[in-house]
Formats: C-alpha cells, structure tokens, sequence
C-alpha cells in the first residue's frame, strides 16, 4: 500500500496531505482538506465543474493526480474572491444574474478567469473556444457569455 | 377589482388551512387538521405566525417549502412572503424549513384534469379545485410542474398578509391604538407619531392573539419586490463556491460510501467477491444492500475505487434486454384497440375525413433521456436507535421521510429530512433510491453519518428515464388548409408507475402523461383526435423537465408542420389560422413580429421554424433560424415568446426560458439512453453531451401577460424547442427528420 506524505499550496496556504500519489486533486481538496467550492460532475474532464488554477492556469482537478503537482500551486473559486471581495469575473456573473442551479459555476468562473488572465480582450471565437468544455445543465451559456465580455470590458477599464 | 376579491377569497381558504390546519373547513374530504410542522420545533419565546413565516426575538426566518433545483424559487417564495409582510428579504433567513403536510401543493395536480389548460369554464374550473383534494389527502410537498408560482402566488402573499396584520393587532393592543391607525414598513409596525415597533420585539405578543384573517392582497400597483429585477437571494453564494449542496454537506467523524447496484434497474445480485475492496486503503466496510453492494470508507474516491473493484454477478434485469426490444413492445400496442389508454380529443369524423383526399402519414419517435444533473445524486445520513436524521437536496421530502421511516421501524416523528440545495434535478429528484440505499448504509453503521455520493456512471445508469415513445400520424389537407389531424401516442404510463413506487399505491384509470402536450392544444381542426396507446411498464421512468409534453410537444408540432406544409400553407399563419385560444395567437403573432417571418432570411442554405406548444398552462411559440453549413447544421438564432400572466421576476423568467430551450433543443440535438445487456449505455456526459457554449445560438425572450392566471416558466420552454429546430431543419435541408436526436441523422456545429 503506498502511503505518501507531501506539501500541497491551495489558495496560499500549505497543507501537508497523507494521500495514495494518484488521488485526484478534486478528492483532496474535497474530502481530505474541506474545500468544496471544485465540484464534481464527471470526473472524465467532460463537464469541468472540478475546474481550478494550477499557477494561474485552468486545470480539471478530476485529471489530475495530486502527486503530480510537485510545488504548483492551487487556488480555487474560494481563492477567487470572496462575497466581501468579488474578483471581477464574480462581480460580472452577478451583475448578470448567470447561475441557476450554480452547480456548474464554481468551474465555469475559474475557466473565465483563466481565459481573461492570459487574454484580456477574447473574441467571441476565443471565448467560444475556452468556455466550451464547461458544460451547464440548467443552460446559463447565454449569460455565460455576456458575463465574461463585461468582465472584459472591466478589465479594460471602459 | 371583483376578480381579484373573488381569487383573492377562493384561495385565501387555502392558504387559512395551512395556517391554522384548517383543511376541515368542510370544502374538502380530508377532515383530520394538518399539523403545523412549525410547532414542534418551536422554543419558547418565539412565535410561529403562519407555517411560512416564523419570528423571534434575534430575526424573521421565512419558510420557503418549495425545493430550489436552481430555478429560483426559494428567492421567489420569500419575494411573495416579503412582499405582503414588508421587510426587505436579503434580512430574513430562508429555509425550507422542516417537511410537514400542511405544505401541501395543490397546483401541481392542476394539470391532471381531463381538461385542458385554455379551457377556463365552469366544469374545468370545479375539476382542477377538486384536485386540491387528493393532493392534500396524500399530503404531497412535491415541487414540480412548474408550480411553485402558481401555487405561492396567493397563498405565500396571504400568509405575509395575515402575519402583517397580526402584529399590527399585537402593536394595537400594546399601544391601545387602532390597528387601522398603524402601518408597517421594513420589518417594523409604525405608530401614528413615527415611533417605530421592531416585528421581532413582538413576535410574543402576537403568538397569543388570534391571527388576524381578514385581510386584503395589495394591488400590483403597489408592489415592491413583484414583478421587478430584482437580485436572486442565492446568486452571491453560487458565484464565490460558498452555496453549500446536498454533496458538500459534512459532519464530524463522518464516512464516505459507494454503492454498485444492480444496472439491470430493480434486479438482484446472484454474487460477489470483495476480497480485492476490502483489503484497499481506508476501506472500512463492504456490505450488501438492497439490489447491490455497497463500500464504506474514508475519502469518496477510496470508496468508489473500491465499489470498482468488487467483481459482482448480476441477476438478469426485470424487463427487455435491449432498446431495440424496448422498443418493439412500444410498437406492438400503437393503435391496438384493447391497448388503448385514453382518447381525450375526438373532434369531427376522423375516420370518415382520413378516406377524403390523398392520405398524409408517418412515424416519429423519441428516445429514454436521463436527467444528469450536474449534481450527482448523493444523500448523508446518521441514524441512532431514537431517530434517523436526512440531509439531501429533494422534490419529495415527505416521501423520504415515509420511506426512511419504513425501512429503519423508526416512527415518522423520529425521522428528520432537511432539504439540501440542489445542483440540479430537473426531476431525478423526484425519487429516493439513493436516500434510501443510504439510510441502509447508515443502518448498519449507527450512531456515524455516512455519506453516499454517485458517481456519475452510477447516476446515469441508474436514472429513472423520460419514457421512450412511438407516434404516428395521420392527416389530410384541403383547399390549403390543414383537414384532419389524427395523432397516437404509445408509451409505458408514467403516473402509475411513479404512484406505485413513491406511494405503494395504485392508481386506476388513464394516464394523461402519455398524450399531455398533444391532446391539449388550442388548436381547431375540423377532424382532429389525439390517442392515447399503454405500453408495458419496462425499464423504470419517471417525470423529466416538462413530463409527458417533453416527447408529445415533437410529436404534435412536427405532425402539424408537415400538414400545413404540405397543404401549402404558411407554417406561422395558418398556425395563427387554426388557433382557438387568445392568449396563444397573440403569442404567435408576437413571435411572428419579433423574427419578422414575413421577410425573406439573409443567406443561403438559411432555414426557418416555429413551432409552438401550450404546456403548464403556458402558452409557448419559438421561432429557431439556422444555417446547413458544410460541416452541418448550425443554430442561429431563437426567439421565444411565453404567457405567464403577471411577470413575478423578470430576470429569472428569462433565465428559465434560456434554460428551458436550451434543454429542449440540446437533448434533441444528440442525447439518448439505450439499452444493451438490461444496462443504460451511456454512462457520463462524453455519450451525453447536450449543447456546449459554442453552439448555443443567440436567445430572444418576450413574456406576454394577456393571460389571465399566474404560471410558473420552469418547463414550458422546454418542448417547443425541439419541434422548432426540426423544422427549421426542414426548412434549410429539405430534410424532415422525425426521430429524435436529430444527430443520428445530421450533424451539428
Ligand atoms: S469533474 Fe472534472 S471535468 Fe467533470
Ligand atoms: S447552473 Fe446548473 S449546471 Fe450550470
């Protein structure tokens, strides 16, 4: 049985996990350290509910093993921004009213952020590219889209 | 004005029963009084005003008993109290508080009548009241049919009303002024000098006078909170990962399970060998459950590796191996006499009609559909000798409870539901298999909670399924114009079975889900009849966004544009031609205007559908543009035009017609549930895509309020959207595709 000791960074705080290597990260951070902003929908990377930041860049956290994180670092939709202290995407998303079940939200609002991170300014085709592998059940996609072009606009600062 | 006195006083009965467990007003059957479920948990001190409102010293919690799957409707049902008993929502706490009869839902059962929705005479009226009854009998708190609103309406502003009224009385006889002296404002009663009195400082007060009843509903005019954008109460916590489902929900020293039932759904198992499981790391248990194995361990993930590594024989399922068989038993009954179910619109002399002129016919079917809500199903539960305590996002508390109750011996009182929010449900939510495999779980770990999540294969093949069908067609047209219309419907009776399962009870007679959304429409041929045909009940199906409309919405429309097409008529007009009900040509018409259907569209291989349906009692036509590009067809534009009465929330009711079309149109486009070896085949969302943003065209929503009653838009977008884009199809390709999912046939981009 392999028992593995390591050091894992979410959200800026480390936390050292007792874990099999090839546990998901969504499962330590769900169950073993309580952070359950990631959702799981499918746990085969085809609805991206598990959605975080791996520095800085959208990663399914179903996908991948926790051992294989070495000295990454995590942050999830708690370290996004909190209901006090709304990221821009967050405050966007309200402003258009997108969630309805919100189960989804978590990993659609970590994958705009991701996308807008590394391109302020997406096109709609950019946007259709990077959004498309978060499904939503309840069909928000319409405001999913408008919230991530105001958000954009934010950042322009227009 | 005498119409809102007379709903105001019908319904206003109603909503007194709950309060004061008043069902023995002598109207209806059920004499035993409903029991206040608020009473039970009540400290002193505190006093509960009306089942939906409760006060105290620290705050004003408001009861919102119908389950939120996401449609909005804890925000809605506080707004309604809110709105009456004038404090702001976003200060009281929400909950749907504990389950208890007297939140029963009485317009859920509305739509059951032999009646359809347009027809507001006397008769229809009486029956749709009658259906208060056994709703109330079997003390239903289900939320579904898109009844949250339609039943809330009144009744949760009446209860704000009486509780408003009430500490204003408690205000009156403390400050000996006249309650008529006194008004209230933002939480509070205010005396004629500006003093202001806090309702929390006299919830005391109030508890022990008799509740003032007599009290009036204000005019739309002078609503706050109705029928404005306002802000969903629960949008803040959904966008920061802070809304705490069913599935994050946690107790100290709790364990994770995993269950591995039976995919042939209700059959055994013949065998299994656990040697691998048990030896797994944090397993601490793996034990036999109904139809199934279960693991238990200590981490969600090492308990479902561990469920994957018990090698299980499986007795074989309880009905047809295969779709393919599934479907033959279908087939078999479609227009046999002695299988017929019902036949509830026979109008004019089909047979004779269907002799005249050159005969039109054809066959359309429509798959199984899971529901995949995003949240898989997933239930916590911690049972001791004394009580069995349930946390789990449901439509159907009070089953739960029954069911929980049944299996662990304990008395109902000693088992406690509380309603988790929901990812999702669009009706998977409507039964407990899960809950129940958890409570056995928890059985034989007493005194831990277990957590039970599926995993998503297990969820997907273990769903209660939007029922298969198979529909033919007949018809014949004359002088351009659509003659005779004559529709069968075959499928397995969905209430029954549901009934049967939930209730232990069976329900005799037909079952109006087979032809609902087709023998209702508002629609006057000259020869037309709907029919219903019974198939056998085989793989287990239940109610699924939009019920027995979801598959009859396609068959009617489709049906309906092929004869006006071919009668060479214009799809949109002549459907305004053949209209009977007001409120739905305006609908129609509207929709016409928006999409300017009388202009030619922009662009080759361009094609245009509209297609409408009355579900839910709401009125819905869309109008779906596409283009057939190389690679296939690509969905352009919807514009979609609903009747709902007043407009509660503008906001939210866009919301829900977005998802009600997108739901319609994205399992139409490449969704369905097979069969091989008695298993569902798809087992996750890469077989069970549904639409992704890319493909999600550009949505134009407008709501009418011509109608005269309120009603909820949870469902009705949902089955006008398939027919739509199936003629839209049509239109751009020359190709009518009469079996869903179109992707079978063409593709999509
Ligand atoms: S749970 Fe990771 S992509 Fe679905
Ligand atoms: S909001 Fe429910 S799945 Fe996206």
């Amino acid at each position: 049985m392999k028992v593995s000791h390591m050091e894992i960074t979410v959200n800026d705080q480390t936390y050292s996990v007792d874990v099999e290597p090839e546990m998901p990260l969504l499962w330590v951070l769900r169950d073993e350290l309580g952070i359950t902003g990631p959702k799981y929908g499918c746990g085969i990377a085809q609805c991206g509910a598990c959605t975080v930041h791996v520095n800085g860049y959208a990663v399914r956290s179903c996908q991948l093993a926790v051992g294989d994180l070495g000295s990454s670092k995590v942050s999830t939709i708690e370290g996004l921004g909190t209901p006090d202290s709304l990221h821009v995407v967050q405050e966007s998303w309200i402003e258009h009213q997108v969630a309805q079940c919100g189960y989804c939200q978590s990993g659609q609002i970590m994958q705009a952020a991701s996308l807008l991170s590394t391109n302020p300014n997406p096109s709609d085709d950019q946007i259709d590219a990077a959004m498309s592998g978060n499904l939503c059940r309840c069909g928000t996609y319409p405001r999913i889209k408008a919230a991530v072009k105001s958000a954009a606009k934010k950042l322009q600062g227009s | 004005m005498g119409r809102l006195r007379t709903i105001t006083r019908r319904t206003f009965l109603i909503g007194s029963a709950a309060i004061v467990g008043g069902v023995a007003f002598g109207t209806y059957m059920a004499k035993r009084p409903i029991k206040n479920p608020l009473l039970s948990d009540l400290e002193e001190g505190e006093a509960a005003i009306t089942p939906h409102i409760k006060i105290d010293a620290t705050g004003i919690t408001l009861i919102t008993p119908r389950a939120d799957k996401g449609q909005g409707a804890y925000s809605m049902q506080a707004r309604l109290i809110a709105e009456e008993l004038d404090i702001d929502p976003a200060t009281a706490t929400i909950t749907p508080g504990m389950p208890g009869p007297a939140y029963y839902n009485g317009a859920v059962m509305e739509e059951s009548t032999p009646f359809p929705a347009y027809e507001q005479g006397a008769l229809a009226e009486t029956v749709r009241k009658f259906m208060h009854v056994p709703a109330k009998l079997l003390a239903m708190q289900i939320t579904g049919g898109s009844s949250t609103v339609p039943d809330g309406f009144v009744k949760l502003r009446m209860a704000g009303a009486i509780a408003r009224e009430t500490l204003k009385e408690a205000a009156a006889q403390q400050t000996g002024i006249a309650r008529d002296q006194l008004n209230t404002e933002n939480g509070a009663v205010l005396l004629p000098d500006g003093q202001r009195i806090a309702y929390t400082d006299l919830a005391t007060a109030a508890a022990n006078i008799e509740p003032v009843t007599d009290v009036d509903l204000r005019p739309k005019s002078a609503w706050k909170f109705l029928g404005k954008p306002t802000q969903r109460l629960d949008m803040s916590a959904k966008c920061t990962g802070t809304e705490q489902y069913g599935i994050d929900f946690k107790l100290e020293g709790m364990v994770h399970a995993a269950v591995r039932a039976n995919p042939g759904i209700g059959a055994g198992v013949e065998s299994y060998d656990a040697t691998e499981a048990e030896t797994m790391r944090g397993v601490q248990k793996v034990l036999p459950i109904n139809n199934g194995v279960a693991v238990i361990a200590d981490n969600t993930w090492r308990a479902w590796r561990a469920a994957e590594a018990i090698d299980i024989k499986w007795e074989p399922g309880p009905y047809p191996a295969s779709t393919a068989n599934i479907f033959t038993q279908i087939e078999n009954v479609l227009d046999a006499d002695e299988h017929r179910d019902h036949r509830q619109r026979d109008e004019g002399d089909v047979e004779k009609a269907l002799k005249n002129g050159e005969l039109f016919e054809a066959t359309y079917k429509v798959p199984y559909l899971a529901h995949a809500p995003m949240e898989p199903m997933n239930a916590t539960v911690l049972v001791t000798d004394e009580q069995c305590e349930i946390w789990t996002g449901t439509q159907i508390p009070l089953f739960v409870r029954d069911h929980a109750a049944k299996l662990t011996g304990l008395d109902k009182d000693n088992v406690l539901v509380y309603v988790q929010p929901m990812g999702g449900s669009f009706g998977h939510k409507l039964e407990d298999t899960h809950v129940l495999q958890a409570v056995e779980i928890a059985m034989a770990m007493k005194g831990t909670a277990v957590k039970l999540v599926w995993s998503r294969e297990e969820d997907m093949t273990h769903d209660y399924l939007r029922p298969g069908a198979v529909a033919k067609g007949r018809g014949t047209v004359i002088d351009g114009k659509v003659a005779t219309f004559d529709l069968s419907v075959a499928q397995s009776a969905l209430l029954p079975d549901w009934f049967g399962r939930l209730m232990d009870m069976s329900i005799p007679g037909p079952d109006a889900t087979i032809t609902t959304g087709a023998w209702d429409q508002p629609f006057a041929i000259p020869n037309y009849r709907v029919t219903g045909y019974r198939a056998p009940t085989m793989v287990p199906i239940s109610s699924w966004r939009s019920v027995g409309a979801s598959g009859n919405g396609f068959f009617h429309d489709t049906l309906l544009d092929e004869l006006i097409l071919k009668a060479s008529a214009d799809p949109l007009a002549e459907r305004i031609r053949l209209c009977l009900d007001d409120t739905s040509r305006k609908v129609l018409e509207k929709v016409g205007e928006m999409s300017n259907w009388d202009s030619p569209l922009m662009g080759p291989n361009k094609g245009r559908g509209v297609a409408f349906c009355l579900s839910f009692g709401v009125p819905t036509a869309i109008v779906t543009e596409v283009t057939n590009t190389e690679a296939g067809i690509k969905i352009d534009k919807v514009y979609a035009v609903v009747d709902v009465g007043d407009v509660l929330d503008p906001v939210n009711l866009e919301a829900q017609v977005f998802g009600g079309v997108i739901f319609g149109m994205a399992h139409a486009m490449n969704c369905e549930t097979t069969f091989e070896n008695y298993a569902a085949q798809q087992n996750n969302y890469h077989a069970f895509e549904g639409m992704r943003l890319y493909q999600v065209p550009d949505i134009e929503v407008v709501a009418l309020s011509n109608a005269q009653k309120i009603r909820g838009i949870g469902e009705p977008g949902v089955p006008p959207a398939a027919p739509s884009l199936g003629n839209a199809i049509f239109a751009a390709t020359g190709q009518r595709i009469r079996e869903l999912p179109f992707n079978k046939q063409i593709n999509f981009v």
